[in-house]
């Protein structure tokens, strides 16, 4: 273990590192908890709907709204021409319209929509729209764009040493190729967004975004007004995983724009059909690997080329894609290597953001390269795991960072050992012997992600805290709350501060007004960055109530301390809300921003070099499956997660981040499919087509535990982000459903692709029996 | 004749006479009470966060059913308590509440009313029967959370479902009788005019006779396939008329060689009954759904509304169930597979409607198996559904009788391969396999988004030779991942 600083880290903590509930957790249970749509509305509140494309590709021709405009209590009807700014919606690069009012791009992009007087009849009235669209060739898949060449961006690699040289002197070598499908967020609450109109051109938008600030943007673009004079807030989203980082945004402005067109309060709610047809998902790929490695299993070199569907505008894309190559070594040395990018330009919807980032689809492809090693040479796929992992001499990245926190040869070990793998492995192997139809198989995969925005810049964040009289705290931070459980993480990092019980800070609504220039919501990064952000404010009033009590009390201020709601000077013990009416009565300001930036971070995107990360988080992962071999059908049997969390800020909130995430990414690789016909309509629209997991699929005998770890890195109390991390952990369960099949064919490549649908896994099946 | 729809509110009367009959029980508590607890996550009855409790007397005891309430029509609510997530907690909040909390059972807390709701139902129906983590997990199946995965609710759920139910609704539970029973007036309901209304006919005879007046209205059941009419396509549905009032519809009779069920019983009370024919079937009525869909869809809805992927017909043909319908004061009675004519096609006149359906209980010598494939194995339509019943004698196939689901336009029986099982006896695998091959003549399946054709055929090969095999005496313990069999049940 490392030993820490001589900091408050070192004293026992009152309020952090407890298991505290989420801040809102009663008022979930009880109904009470307020979402977007539930908010009391302004008088004459307006609701939209909007219309789409019925076509994927194409020139729009005619665009009839009459009827639309005519049918009952409709107020109106939007298009391209009402927007007074830029019709973009675009984050990083302005290629996407608010409004499609030439080219369509893709089945379901917005071209109107209809503002009314409710819900239901702004929704009837975008039925009756007449749109002629002359309908062009539509690239939908992966391998269409491959075939047709459509790039949305350069390719971009990371190339060290000749892999191609290498693989070919390489004792053995294997060639392969995985399809990764993509996936549907399926946050609860839908898109929604309410925009009430204020004086002088001002706008104050209740979004449900993960990303305020941007939303503010687009809105000031859209609308030609300063950034100062549109306000952003979000009190708690119900549920984002991604889908809300850039993707709010074009509703939220959707509202705005009514707003500002009808001087009227406006809301818009996505039903849940059109939210999946018209926002992005998790990116689909298709990975070809190429892998020399020598008769240990032990890789000399790989070669992968990771094909992004990105659709139709570049939104997110870059940085997941990057993403992808940062996490194509997963947890292993890579001697030589060629990780190579496309960014495929399709007529779907653009992919976004979705926990994991690209990182998932990057670590599916090697994980699978090493089970086709074991597979080849007969090897447990742990012990190939374990002969390339990250270790002394063998520990830079493809892009050049030193790796210096690495866990996993410890966290592996010990996780093998508490899920009794190699056991499991001799009795699943003799059960299966004995079985015709089911065939059981696990797999014990490793998680190694890295933390920090790969875009610098986005490594800051800001908090506004106050003091006020009765000594109740005020806390306001740059980070939205999603689910994940960082207002209350950030509470008890503020209570701790003060010394105050967690009751005294109060948490309140994301607001662009009081923190601004704020980053999303995103990379696992809100508790490490926010929380520092809000404990550095805390401190500075902090230190301004001990030079106050030292004066007041007449002692050094190394003699103040703060705990159980009192201030101490000494032994005198003095409640905290008197020393601040004092304070305030001697003219001590009680309010403080806090502001933090990310410590020795440096990636050099043209030179393919640097420190992208300022850490990494680790996990292991032991799956069991068993599988029908007659139909395909599926079922996880037992699971072991023993996950690294740092020192947790509160282990009853990361606990949840890692069942939930790993049984969120369980249902990406096993029963979440998404189809799209031929003309490039997402079939699978609804979750009676769309399968999220139940209950049902959460294996009953499931044990989940934190690893005894602390940060090596100055992160806050220590800890490490939990966010997008566990999500892989549930690659363990696709290696496992692959070693069901193996157990057929033993020493054959299993070409099981994700999802594992049952009818993927009987093709995989069939295909073994038959090689 | 009653001009208004009634039911309680935190036991206030709520009565409703001028309303849009296809005006949904979400809608009225969100935005005409305001009552915003209550959320809508996908308004199509897929995901739970609408559950709400409708308590109601059922054969004078005092029942809680979880619905959703995004595809429950308000009307569907005459004679009950309807019970919201912010109704149930007290001074402090209720058990099923309070024990979410301990558990970290909510994050975003979208989905945590839904649960909370579907939580209270159990809590209420746990006294009588020990509560189990299945059961726990089955009362939540129809509940979709993203991201907790699922433990820590199913830990709080089943803490607060160990103990026998106190509560304030325990507490008033004989006040709460007497007042539902004040409501069970016996009267035929009509609410609207000529041109549109809600109607829920109290007898066999009004509705008849009024089905026959409005031959264009919708009849609806649970209302879960038509409530996605109205809350997807946005069709309007002018004429509504109810089946949950007509006395007699929701009766299951068992007799001494059948089980006849009024057409408006629910599916979770056939699948109670159901399961006592061949403990498959059960589980099939199980897997119909999540708990709130079961607790409103009824058998005569899943059977009239001609879906080919509707799950009950399939099992039911095979076990030779018939169809009695009724028109104006005719009745007639027809094997249950000719009721299905093509695609969405129904053997049903104008003004006729579905009045009971009979199954035949198993004979000696007869065995029955079903199965069901989907993407995810609770609350999924089936990509396909096959049942079979054999009749054995020396255990040499006599007759056999095989139907699918999802297979052809319509709910199919399987007849080519029916004729080359008989005679065939169950221990002979080889024979049983090449027998199976024509199951291609019986079937050309569509490909679509839940599986292709060419799934489609292998597994209902697959599974028709799982069936066999089982019969023949294999345990389910090596033909199942899942929904395996309490007993053996061989030949």
């Amino acid at each position: 273990m490392h030993t820490l600083p001589d900091r408050l880290e070192d004293q026992a903590p009152h309020t952090v590192r407890k298991p505290v509930a989420h801040d809102s957790a009663a008022r979930h249970v009880a109904g009470s908890a307020a979402y977007v749509d539930d908010m009391p509305e302004p008088a004459g509140t307006l609701h939209l709907a909007p219309g789409g494309s019925s076509v994927a590709a194409g020139k729009i021709r005619k665009l009839d709204l009459e009827a639309v405009k005519r049918a009952p209590d409709v107020i109106a009807v939007l298009t391209a021409k009402d927007i007074p700014g830029h019709n973009n919606i675009g984050a990083i690069v302005p290629d996407e319209p608010l409004f499609a009012s030439d080219e369509v791009r893709f089945h379901g992009q917005p071209i109107f929509a209809v503002v009314a007087e409710s819900y239901l009849a702004a929704r009837k009235a975008a039925k009756l729209a007449k749109i002629q669209i002359a309908a062009a060739r539509a690239v939908i898949t992966v391998d269409d764009a491959l075939a047709a060449k459509s790039k949305l961006l350069d390719d971009y690699d990371f190339i060290n040493g000749d892999a191609a040289a290498e693989i070919a002197v390489s004792a053995h070598r294997i060639k392969g190729v995985l399809r990764i499908g993509g996936q549907e967020h399926f946050y609860l609450e839908g898109q929604a967004a309410l925009a009430i109109p204020g004086e002088n051109g001002e706008m104050h938008i209740h979004s449900s975004t993960q990303h305020p600030s941007e939303v503010q943007h687009i809105v000031a673009h859209l609308l030609q007004v300063k950034l100062a004079a549109v306000t952003v807030e979000v009190r708690r989203m119900g549920g984002a995983f991604g889908g809300k980082e850039s993707q709010a945004t074009q509703w939220a402005a959707m509202a705005a724009l009514a707003a500002h067109v009808t001087k009227r309060a406006c809301k818009i709610r996505l039903d849940r059909d059109d939210d999946m047809a018209m926002t992005g998902k998790r990116h689909d790929f298709r990975a070809d690997y190429e892998i020399g490695f020598d008769g240990e299993g032990r890789i000399r070199a790989y070669d992968v080329q990771l094909a992004a569907r990105c659709g139709h505008s570049v939104d997110l894309s870059p940085g997941v894609v990057d993403r992808a190559m940062f996490h194509a070594d997963n947890a292993y040395y890579l001697p030589v290597s060629a990780i190579r990018s496309k960014r495929l330009k399709t007529n779907t919807v653009s992919n976004t953001a979705f926990r994991g980032f690209g990182g998932p689809q990057g670590m599916m492809a090697i994980e699978r390269a090493i089970d086709a090693i074991a597979w080849k040479l007969k090897l447990d796929p742990l012990d190939v795991r374990l002969n390339n992992l990250y270790g002394a001499g063998r520990d830079t990245t493809p892009y050049g960072m030193q790796i210096k926190d690495n866990v996993l040869p410890e966290l592996i070990a010990e996780l093998a050992r508490t899920s009794g793998y190699r056991t499991r492995r001799k009795e699943i192997a003799a059960w299966n012997k004995g079985s015709e139809f089911l065939k059981r198989g696990i797999a014990l995969t490793p998680v190694k992600f890295g933390i920090s925005f790969t875009v610098p810049h986005l490594n800051q964040a800001g908090a506004l805290v106050h003091v006020y009289r009765d000594g109740s705290v005020h806390l306001n931070h740059g980070g939205t709350e999603m689910g994940q459980g960082l207002f209350v993480k950030i509470a008890q990092v503020v209570a701790e501060e003060f010394g105050l019980s967690l009751e005294r800070v109060k948490i309140t609504a994301t607001n662009t007004g009081k923190v601004p220039n704020t980053s999303p919501t995103a990379a696992s990064a809100g508790s490490d960055i926010n929380g520092m952000a809000a404990r550095n404010a805390a401190a500075t009033i902090r230190g301004r109530l001990a030079e106050f009590a030292a004066k007041h009390c007449g002692v050094a201020v190394e003699r103040i301390s703060f705990r159980d709601d009192k201030v101490f000077a000494d032994n005198r013990a003095m409640p905290f809300e008197e020393i601040v009416e004092a304070a305030y009565r001697a003219r001590v300001p009680l309010s403080s921003t806090g502001f933090y930036a990310t410590p020795n971070i440096d990636f050099d995107r043209e030179r393919k070099n640097g420190r992208p990360f300022f850490y990494f988080a680790y996990g292991a992962a032991c799956s069991e499956v068993v599988i029908d071999t007659l139909t395909g059908e599926m079922k996880i049997e037992r699971v072991d997660l023993l996950h690294d969390v740092g020192r947790s800020l509160n282990p009853g909130i990361d606990i949840g981040q890692i069942e939930g995430g790993f049984v969120q990414g369980a249902g990406w690789l096993t029963s979440e499919e998404l189809v799209y016909d031929k003309n490039g309509r997402l079939t699978t629209h609804a979750p009676s087509t769309y399968k999220i997991p139940t209950a049902f699929d959460v294996p009953e005998d499931f044990r989940v535990s934190l690893f005894k770890n602390s940060n090596r890195e100055d992160t806050i109390w220590r800890s490490k982000a939990v966010g997008e991390p566990p999500l892989m952990l549930a690659i363990s369960v696709f290696a496992a459903i692959a070693d069901a099949i193996h157990s057929i064919a033993p020493g054959k490549p299993v070409p099981l692709d994700a999802p594992a649908t049952p009818e993927a896994i009987l093709r995989a099946v069939d295909a073994v029996r038959v090689q | 004749m009653r001009k208004a729809v009634r039911f309680f509110r935190n036991g206030r009367l709520i009565e409703r006479a001028e309303f849009s009959p296809s005006t949904t029980l979400l809608d009225y508590l969100r935005l005409e009470e305001r009552a915003t607890g209550t959320k809508e996550g996908c308004a199509e009855g897929d995901c739970g966060a609408c559950t709400v409790v409708l308590r109601r007397l059922l054969e004078g005891k005092l029942v809680y059913e979880p619905v959703n309430a995004c595809i429950l029509l308000a009307g569907q609510a005459d004679g009950c308590e309807v019970i919201a997530v912010e109704d149930i907690a007290g001074e402090q909040l209720h058990p099923v509440q309070q024990a979410l909390v301990d558990h970290h059972g909510s994050q975003c807390g979208f989905c945590t009313p839904g649960f909370v709701m579907a939580g209270f139902a159990l809590y209420h129906r746990a006294e009588q029967k020990s509560c189990s983590r299945a059961k726990v997990v089955e009362a939540i199946s129809g509940n979709l959370c993203r991201c907790t995965g699922y433990r820590p609710i199913v830990d709080a759920t089943l803490q607060a479902c160990a103990k026998p139910a106190a509560d304030k609704f325990t507490r008033d539970a004989k006040e709460a009788s007497r007042r539902l029973k004040k409501l069970a007036d016996g009267k035929d309901v009509f609410a609207g005019n000529e041109k549109q209304f809600f109607a829920a006919p109290a007898s066999v005879s009004s509705l008849a006779k009024l089905y026959l007046k409005h031959p264009e209205a919708t009849l609806i059941g649970g209302n879960t396939d038509v409530g996605l009419w109205i809350t997807k396509e946005l069709r309007e549905i002018p004429k509504i008329i109810w089946l949950g009032r007509v006395k007699g519809f929701d009766k299951i009779e068992s007799r001494a060689k059948e089980v006849r069920l009024g057409a408006a019983v629910k599916i979770e009370a056939a699948s109670e009954a159901l399961a006592r024919i061949d403990s498959d079937l059960g589980e099939l009525f199980r897997r119909f759904g999540g708990w709130q869909v079961r607790s409103a869809a009824t058998i005569g809805g899943n059977i009239a509304n001609g879906s080919p992927i509707g799950d009950s017909p399939p099992a039911l043909i095979a076990l030779g169930a018939t169809l009695e319908l009724q028109r104006g004061a005719k009745n007639r009675t027809i094997p249950l597979e000719k009721f299905f004519l093509e695609y969405r096609k129904q053997d049903r006149r104008r003004g006729e409607f579905v009045r009971a359906v009979t199954v035949p209980k198993l004979t000696k010598g007869e065995v029955f198996r079903c199965f069901k494939i989907s993407k995810r194995y609770d609350q999924d339509i089936s990509s396909l559904f096959g049942a079979i019943k054999l009749r054995l004698k020396n255990r040499k196939i006599a007759e056999a009788r095989i139907a699918f689901g999802g297979m052809a336009g319509t709910p199919k029986r399987a007849k080519t391969v029916e004729a080359k099982l008989k005679g065939l006896s169950v221990g002979d695998r080889a024979a049983m396999e090449k027998a199976l091959v024509s199951i291609e003549q019986d079937f050309a399946p569509l490909s679509d988004m839940r599986a292709s054709a060419e799934y489609r055929l292998k597994a209902a090969r697959a599974l028709l030779l799982k069936a066999m095999l089982e019969i023949a005496g294999k345990p389910s313990q090596l033909t199942r991942a899942f929904g395996r069999r309490a007993d053996a049940h061989a030949a």
